[in-house]
């Protein structure tokens, strides 16, 4: 099955969108031919836009940085889609994702991709028991050349296919035209500012720039100037030195727990704040079902609201949440 | 996943190619290899097959052979009528006003819209009603003294409406006007005498009537002038260049006569099918509701809506079920836009979003029906509940 999601018709003139285009249509149809499967395309643009598009817009809209892959795989592909599977009878959907599912005694688990540089479980935190239980990775225990080598063994078209990348509904990868295009309200200029509130510049638009940039700011200091936060009450900017930068403790909310409820109590994880990133030690203490703190034991920069906050335990993702804005 | 078995409703967009037809047509891939324009003796041996396959069709036609025109199929044979009779209309007379209707098959409604836009002819959309039906009255008003062709289908595919063609030509005919029907899904469930329907052009396809793909017929009247709409040699009298397809053409001949022969006892066969198909459905599936006229339409062709029901969707599950089953709104790219047909005739959005068309044939089974009729049911509930907004 594939998804026709939603996106933009065409960019510039040119119709383009990046992960339903004809071309990618007409490959997906062969390889299921290859193998004898039925091939069907789901027209799921109307719930993708409601869920995801909407969802990208209005978190850049509260000044956040939104993770719509994750949202999408909440709500589309291991909600809609697999609902969908099994309403036509499906033991199982397979996926394409890096990840591992493993079967313990009394759970399933979730961990990492064997190939590191292409680990995915971080946009998959959002899987419950439920999920995983009707769910496969089968690329999850390969390394991705490995793949592509089974792949050409197979004679699969896209044996040798560059990797996705960026947000499939962006017609050439650009989200702040997407959004001067999509939401204009949202880019308007505004004052730069340190945590005093003092006004030292102003910025074009606060999705234009992203929790620890600091190129690009135009503003002159004695010292570097990085972005450490966005204030969309006052579309204020708000910028600071190095030091200002990292932060020991994150907020996180929207909380699901791959086991089904959270551990008990305090307990150590390893947190994961971006899709990039690498996990760091920290410890988590409960606020309550759907909310933790996380503290570091050293400060961590980069931590910005509205990305994924993924616990793992080594190897096991045990859930994940969205990152919080401080209190203002 | 196993599929339990494997049953074809889908008549409407093909038909197998019968075994004797196949028979038949086998030596002209083989022996009889000749190019019917060739003055050889190989080559008339290919052209007394045509001639002959002409004849025969013309028989069927009621017409005279030499008014037969054969063509790759129906769109090509729909695009030679109006774009060739338009033409020369306009060349010779000076009538530049072209009547058609809203649920027309797109190779007539595209070439007439593209001979509007590119070419400055006029054209009359003529509406339909809630059945999909032409009034002839409504009809006669769209025509005029420039009006120089009104193409209106003999049956329409996605909801079977037979239209009342011998009314509709004569009426053209009162304005001077020619009139062609696109008779494409009528071939071999309806009569094709062209003395009885009136028209003075006829399209039809030899794959809809267990003919093979790729060839097709175009009556056109004597004394009728048209503009070639394909140039090149002098094939079928000026009117359409290409090499003659003559084992398409010999399949084409027998499969016609076969339809015709055992007409009687097809359509009977067809009739029980499809009715079984609609009062099994609308008794069993809540939501539902027959399209096109109840008592004219074609004998094979079953249609319905499902109030709340993603076509899309449907057919995925009727698929996995072993149901082959079409619908109009529905799209292989999973970009389905509502049939434009049941807009037309005053559908709203959701409602043309949710069309099945099951068209049976001459390999339907009671079996068959009974089956589908069961997995429709059960289908529409499930899809009904996953609609898009799940």
């Amino acid at each position: 099955m594939m998804m026709r999601l939603w996106s933009e018709a065409t960019v510039g003139g040119r119709v383009h969108n990046r992960c339903c285009t004809p071309d990618q249509m007409a490959d997906a149809r062969r390889i299921a031919s290859r193998l004898g499967i039925p091939f069907h395309v789901l027209d799921t643009r109307d719930v993708f836009h409601d869920r995801i598009v909407d969802f990208f817009v209005e978190g850049h809209r509260q000044g956040v940085t939104p993770m719509p892959c994750m949202e999408c795989n909440r709500h589309i592909r291991f909600d809609w889609l697999l609902r969908n599977a099994l309403a036509l009878d499906a033991d199982y959907l397979a996926t394409g994702h890096y990840a591992r599912i493993e079967r313990r005694e009394d759970r399933f688990a979730l961990l990492k991709g064997l190939d590191d540089a292409k680990d995915q479980s971080y946009v998959l935190s959002v899987m419950g028991q439920a999920q995983l239980s009707r769910v496969l990775f089968p690329v999850g225990v390969y390394p991705k050349p490995q793949v592509r080598e089974i792949a050409a063994r197979f004679g699969l078209p896209t044996a040798s296919k560059g990797d996705s990348q960026d947000l499939c509904f962006l017609g050439d990868g650009d989200y702040r035209r997407f959004l001067r295009e999509h939401a204009p309200e949202i880019m308007t200029p505004g004052p730069i500012v340190r945590k005093d509130g003092s006004v030292i510049g102003e910025h074009q638009g606060l999705s234009n720039y992203t929790i620890g940039q600091r190129k690009g700011l135009g503003v002159t200091a004695r010292e570097p100037l990085f972005v450490i936060g966005m204030n969309p009450y006052r579309n204020a900017l708000v910028v600071g030195n190095a030091d200002e930068l990292g932060r020991r403790s994150l907020t996180a909310g929207q909380m699901s727990w791959v086991a089904g409820s959270a551990p008990d109590g305090e307990f150590d994880a390893d947190v994961k704040i971006r899709y990039k990133a690498k996990p760091v030690h920290a410890r988590i203490r409960l606020l309550s079902d759907a909310r933790i703190q996380a503290d570091f034991d050293d400060p961590l920069r980069d931590i910005t609201p509205g990305q994924g906050a993924v616990l793992y335990c080594g190897d096991e993702v045990l859930g994940g949440g969205i990152i919080e804005r401080d209190a203002e | 996943m196993n599929i339990p078995r494997s049953i074809y409703l889908d008549n409407a967009a093909t038909t197998p190619t019968d075994p004797r037809v196949v028979e038949a047509m086998l030596p002209f891939f083989g022996e009889i290899y000749g190019n019917s324009h060739s003055a050889h003796s190989i080559g008339q041996r290919a052209e007394h097959a045509i001639e002959d396959a002409r004849e025969r069709i013309a028989k069927i036609l009621a017409c005279s052979p030499g008014e037969v025109v054969f063509t790759s199929g129906g769109s090509e044979s729909d695009n030679l009528a109006v774009r060739g009779a338009a033409w020369w209309a306009r060349e010779h007379g000076g009538r530049t006003h072209l009547v058609t209707s809203p649920v027309e098959h797109s190779a007539v409604i595209r070439t007439v819209g593209q001979l509007a836009d590119l070419m400055a002819f006029e054209q009359t959309i003529v509406p339909v009603d809630a059945e999909g039906m032409i009034d002839v009255e409504v009809f006669a008003d769209s025509l005029s003294e420039s009006t120089a062709l009104a193409s209106i289908m003999y049956a329409n595919n996605e909801v079977g409406s037979v239209q009342p063609i011998p009314q509709l030509a004569e009426q053209s005919h009162e304005r001077g006007a020619l009139f062609h029907t696109d008779a494409v899904q009528a071939a071999g469930q309806l009569t094709l005498d062209v003395q009885t329907l009136g028209v003075d052009m006829m399209s039809i396809s030899a794959h809809k009537f267990y003919g093979p793909k790729g060839v097709g017929a175009l009556y056109v009247r004597n004394g009728i002038q048209l503009v070639p709409s394909q140039s090149g040699g002098s094939h079928e009298e000026g009117r359409r260049a290409g090499t003659l397809n003559t084992p398409g053409i010999v399949g084409m001949a027998l499969a016609l006569e076969l339809a015709y022969q055992e007409h009687d006892a097809r359509a009977t066969h067809y009739r029980q099918m499809r009715d079984g198909l609609i009062d099994g459905i609308l008794a069993t599936t809540s939501g539902a509701m027959l399209t096109g006229h109840r008592t004219q339409r074609l004998p094979a062709h079953a249609s319905f809506v499902f109030d709340g029901v993603d076509a899309n969707m449907l057919l995925l599950h009727l698929d996995l079920k072993g149901i082959a089953a079409s619908s109009a709104s529905a799209c292989k790219t999973g970009n389905p836009e509502p049939s434009g047909v049941l807009l037309a005739m005053g559908f709203d959005r959701k409602l043309a979003s949710s069309s099945l068309r099951l068209s049976v044939g001459v390999h339907t089974t009671a079996d068959d029906v009974e089956y589908a009729v069961r997995v429709i049911s059960e289908c529409v509930e499930k899809v009904r509940k996953f609609s898009h907004r799940g």
